[in-house]
Parts: structure tokens; C-alpha cells; sequence
């Protein structure tokens, strides 16, 4: 049984349609990046997906009990990290904790358990005792995903997790949400697309209430043939010479070594090969057709430039 | 759960100055108020003694004391509701309550009976000066009791009412000037009817009105029953407001 099943969800702001027909499944052990720009109406839709919203229409499906009509059975299996960690900041990491435990209707006898287990996937073990207002804003976060995972819901749901954290936090947040998707469905709500190349498996695009793309991770990062790469050279030929040795299309020159190569029936090997032949002393290569950025930019920048142009 | 959400209620109160200053404030005013009528009543204890069927000293010293005290607390009472849901609301704590297997009305039971357990540790403190009488003087306890239980009706009618009003929004300053307004205006209320004689709706409605009879020590059903209805019907408006957001959004 997936964990989400959501079909047709529409939501409504005043005469805005900020989420408009949108149906998507969610199994165990997915790690879905649910990608947008702002204001696409994905913080919308995680707020109807952890019942702090009501959908227009539509109907959400949480391990097979619908949100709408059992939402006390199907709020229990989830978990939720809004975009700003419902913290209260005059209490302390364990009593914070133990409070949202109690909120789950978690068993008395097992609260302390579920705490301590919590506290130590998320790294606290050492700030159980201090006060949530004097943690830094790294642990705040992870105060919030330790919130969210306490009575460990088979669904965690995190908007933004990483924003404002510097580079080291990020990557242990990242980490973190790894080794959790080995045992519940995420969703990983963000715009940060290397984010999501690092941790996600799936990846949907939302653009203005509707889903425009829809990927496994694997699918995007290997399906790089007939696309763009951009190569450095060591040794770079003149730009004629590219051409014609690698059977390129077209070549833009970006800087003295570096190149955007476009190919229609070469490969990214084919090209590796052709560097080595020459001797021009490769040095990188990245596809580029079909990053998430490229992909990100075409589905979502690609409607304003169309409405741009219509207008006169 | 109710009592979950009122514990962590009443928890953060006494983490915060607010409750202790609130706490202190009151006792100290209370205390002042208290000992200016026992002084009042020694100096009319000899009149009194030749009167038939005169005042005895729980209706000039504990009455007074409570009267004032319901005065008090009217102004106090918007400050200590304001941030029951709007500071939540603005914190982005409402969040984790909201997508927690709990329903509305729990969670907005739960921060009623969280300021309502507050409520009952101040009329407790304020209890004790009249008690402290005891030491040397018989009480009428039964008029006591009827005007500690009035004065907790009057402030738990005053968190219901700075309940809803704390939901509306998300700036605890506002809910706590409007709470004031709609609390003053329901207390001057009566003023508008004192011209004609007869009992009109303003008087009905007005806090005054049916708070002053229990404080004296009558206790009647009229009035319970208003306390009953205006508690009720604050607490129903917020958990309606509750429930429209998460469909309006």
C-alpha cells in the first residue's frame, strides 16, 4: 500500500488556484524532492498534506485513511517540519520533546524511550537540558526534525529543512534525512536543487498549482545522451577543430579552456573519447541536458518566457 | 489531552515574569485594600455593635476586597489572554498542534483550562487574606464561598472571552485592547439603562450586573446560568474561528 496517495487536490486562495489538480503517490522508502519556484504552491500543498489546510477538492489518502474524514488516526502517521520549527523557545530540548510525544498520545512508559531515540538520531544528545531559545539555529532545525520523527511516523513531511544552516549542517541535515528514508516515505519540500540531486530518489516539479515534471533521480542523472555537456580542455584545439574532430554541432566557448558542446548522436563517451585521442587533456565534463537545473529552469522558467513573448 | 495542552499552558505561564508579576502585583494591591477595611471596620465596630442585624466583617472587609479585586482583574485578565492564540498563531507553534492527532475543540479546551488553572491559583492567594481573619474572628464562609465562586466565574468569563478574541489574530497587542474593550463595554453596559427603571437588555447583558449579587453572597441561577452562557458561547466562537482558518486559510 503507498504511504500517500493524493488525487485531484485543488486549493483555493480568495479566486487564486494556488494548487490546482494535483495527484501524486508516495511509497516507503521514497525520498521525494517536491521541487518549485516560490510562490509554485508547494509549502500549499504540505500544509494540506499534514491537515493544517483544508483542500477545496480532492482527497488525500494517508496509509489508506482518508485525512479529511479519520483525522486523528491519519495525523498520526505522519510527520512535520514546517518551513518555521514550531519551537517553543522558553522550554527545554527534553521537555519540548517530551510534550509532542504526549501530543501523539505516545504511552507514558515508552515517552523517555522515544525521546532519547529521537534526540539521538538528530545529534542533541548533548543539548537535552538547555533551553531551546539559546540553541543555534542548526539545532533549533534539528529540534524540529526530532519533533517530527518522535512517534515515528511512517510519513515525514520536511518544508525547507536546510535553509539558513551553514555548509556543515547542511550536509549533516542531509544525512540525516538519508538514513531516515531507509525506514519512512519522505517528502522533501525545497528549492534548492543540489539538495535534491544529494538525498532525493524522485523528484516532481510544481510550477504555478501544477506538476510539470516527474522524474526517478536515476532516470535524470544517466539519460545524458544527445544533450549538452560542458567540457574543459588542458589543451584546447581551436574551436574549428572541435567541430570536426568530435562531430559536434555546435560549440559555445565560455572561457579560454572551457566549452558547451552540443551533440545530437554522440554520448559523453564518445566525446571522452575523442579528447583522449587528441590529446587535449581533459579535465571535466559535465552533462548538462539533463541536470535537474537545466530541467528545473525549462518546466518552470519556460511558461513566463512563452507568456512573455505572447505579450506584445 | 486537554489537560496536556493546559499543563504546558500553565507551565510556560510561570516560566515567563507575566504569571509571578501578575501574582505580585495583584497580592499587593489586594493586601492594601485589605488592611484600609480592617482599619474602616475598627473604627465603626462600636456603631456597629448598637445596630440591629448589622454588616459583619465578611461583608466590610472580604466583599470589598473581592469587588476590587474583579475591578482588577479586569484590566489584568486581556493581558494574560492575549498570547493564548495569537502568539502561537505568530510563533508558528499552532502548527505542530494543528498537525498533531488532537482536535480543534481539544486544543481550544485545552488553553481555556490552562488560563483557568491560573485563574484558580490567583483566587486561591486572594482567598487567603480573608481567611487569615479566621485567626481572630468568626467568617460568614458561606458568602465567602459564594463571592470566590463568583469572582472565578467573572475571570473565567473574562479568558473566554480573551480566548476568542486571541484567535482572531495574530498580534497579541490587539487581542488584548480589544479583549479590554469588549470587557469595559460589557462592565459600563448597564450605565445606558439606569435611566428607565426597567430591567432592559442592557442590564442583561451587562457583567456588572450579575456579578455584583454573588460577590455580595446571593447566589442565583440567573446568574450562574448567564456565566454559563457567556463562557459557552466565547468558547464555541473560537473553535468555529479554528475551524474556519484551516478551511479559509
Amino acid at each position: 500500500m503507498s504511504l500517500i496517495t493524493v488525487n485531484n487536490l485543488v486549493r483555493y486562495y480568495g479566486d487564486h488556484r494556488a494548487v490546482d489538480d494535483i495527484s501524486f503517490t508516495l511509497s516507503k522508502g521514497d525520498i521525494l524532492g517536491f521541487l518549485g519556484p516560490n510562490g509554485a504552491g508547494k509549502s500549499t500543498t504540505m500544509k494540506m498534506l499534514s491537515g493544517n489546510l483544508a483542500p477545496n477538492e480532492g482527497e488525500i489518502r494517508i496509509h489508506g485513511v482518508d485525512l479529511l474524514d479519520h483525522p486523528k488516526q491519519a495525523k498520526s502517521e505522519i510527520g512535520y517540519l514546517p518551513e518555521q520549527p514550531p519551537l517553543y523557545k522558553e522550554m527545554t530540548v527534553d521537555e519540548y520533546l517530551a510534550y509532542c510525544a504526549r501530543l501523539h498520545y505516545i504511552e507514558r512508559n515508552k515517552i523517555l524511550g522515544s525521546i532519547e531515540q529521537a534526540k539521538e538520531r538528530c545529534g542533541l544528545m548533548a543539548v537535552g537540558q538547555r533551553l531551546i531559545a539559546n540553541l543555534s539555529k542548526g539545532y533549533q532545525q534539528r529540534v524540529g526534525i526530532a519533533q517530527a520523527i518522535i512517534h515515528s511516523p511512517r510519513i515525514i513531511i520536511l518544508d525547507e529543512p536546510t535553509v539558513g544552516l551553514d555548509p556543515n549542517q547542511i550536509r549533516e541535515i542531509r544525512d540525516l534525512i538519508v538514513t531516515l528514508g531507509n525506514d519512512h516515505g519522505i517528502i522533501l519540500c525545497t528549492h534548492i536543487l543540489p539538495e535534491v540531486e544529494a538525498v532525493c530518489n524522485r523528484v516532481q516539479i510544481i510550477n504555478e498549482g501544477k506538476f510539470v515534471y516527474e522524474s526517478d533521480m536515476k532516470d535524470l542523472s544517466f539519460d545524458s545522451s544527445n544533450g549538452l555537456h560542458e567540457i574543459t580542455l588542458l589543451h584546447p584545439p581551436a574551436v574549428e577543430e572541435l567541430y570536426e574532430v568530435a562531430e559536434i554541432n555546435k560549440v559555445e566557448q565560455l572561457s579560454p579552456g572551457t566549452f558547451i558542446v552540443h551533440t545530437t548522436n554522440k554520448t559523453a563517451e564518445d566525446i571522452v573519447n575523442a579528447t583522449v585521442a587528441n590529446n587535449w587533456g581533459l579535465i571535466k565534463l559535465v552533462p548538462y541536458e539533463n541536470s535537474l537545473e537545466h530541467v528545473f529552469v525549462k518546466f518552470t522558467l519556460g511558461d513566463e518566457k512563452k507568456s512573455r513573448k505572447t505579450k506584445p | 489531552m486537554i489537560l496536556n495542552i493546559a499543563r504546558r499552558e500553565l507551565r510556560s505561564m510561570f516560566l515567563s515574569p507575566l504569571a509571578w508579576t501578575v501574582l505580585a502585583v495583584s497580592q499587593l494591591i489586594l493586601c492594601w485594600i485589605f488592611f484600609s477595611q480592617i482599619d474602616v471596620f475598627f473604627s465603626i465596630q462600636k456603631e456597629l455593635t448598637t445596630l440591629p442585624n448589622a454588616p459583619g466583617v465578611t461583608d466590610l472587609v472580604a466583599a470589598p476586597v473581592l469587588e476590587i479585586a474583579s475591578v482588577m482583574l479586569l484590566m489584568i485578565s486581556p493581558l494574560l489572554t492575549m498570547r493564548l492564540i495569537s502568539e502561537e498563531r505568530r510563533n508558528g507553534t499552532l502548527t505542530l498542534l494543528l498537525s498533531s492527532p488532537i482536535s480543534i475543540t481539544e486544543i481550544v479546551l485545552g488553553k481555556f483550562m490552562g488560563i483557568i488553572l491560573f485563574y484558580i491559583i490567583l483566587v486561591g492567594m486572594i482567598s487567603l487574606m480573608p481567611l487569615s481573619l479566621m485567626l481572630g474572628t468568626e467568617l460568614d464562609l458561606g458568602k465567602l464561598a459564594s463571592g470566590l465562586l463568583g469572582l472565578l466565574l467573572l475571570l473565567s468569563a473574562f479568558a473566554a472571552a480573551g480566548l476568542f478574541l486571541s484567535s482572531l489574530t495574530e498580534n497579541p497587542v490587539i487581542a488584548a485592547v480589544s479583549t479590554f474593550g469588549l470587557l469595559l463595554l460589557l462592565w459600563i453596559v448597564e450605565r445606558s439603562s439606569e435611566a428607565g427603571d426597567t430591567v432592559g437588555v442592557f442590564t442583561y447583558l451587562s457583567l456588572t450586573h450579575h456579578i455584583t449579587p454573588l460577590l455580595r453572597g446571593i447566589v442565583s441561577t440567573v446568574d450562574l446560568a448567564y456565566f454559563a452562557l457567556f463562557i459557552t458561547t466565547f468558547i464555541l466562537l473560537t473553535i468555529r474561528q479554528m475551524d474556519a482558518e484551516r478551511l479559509q486559510g
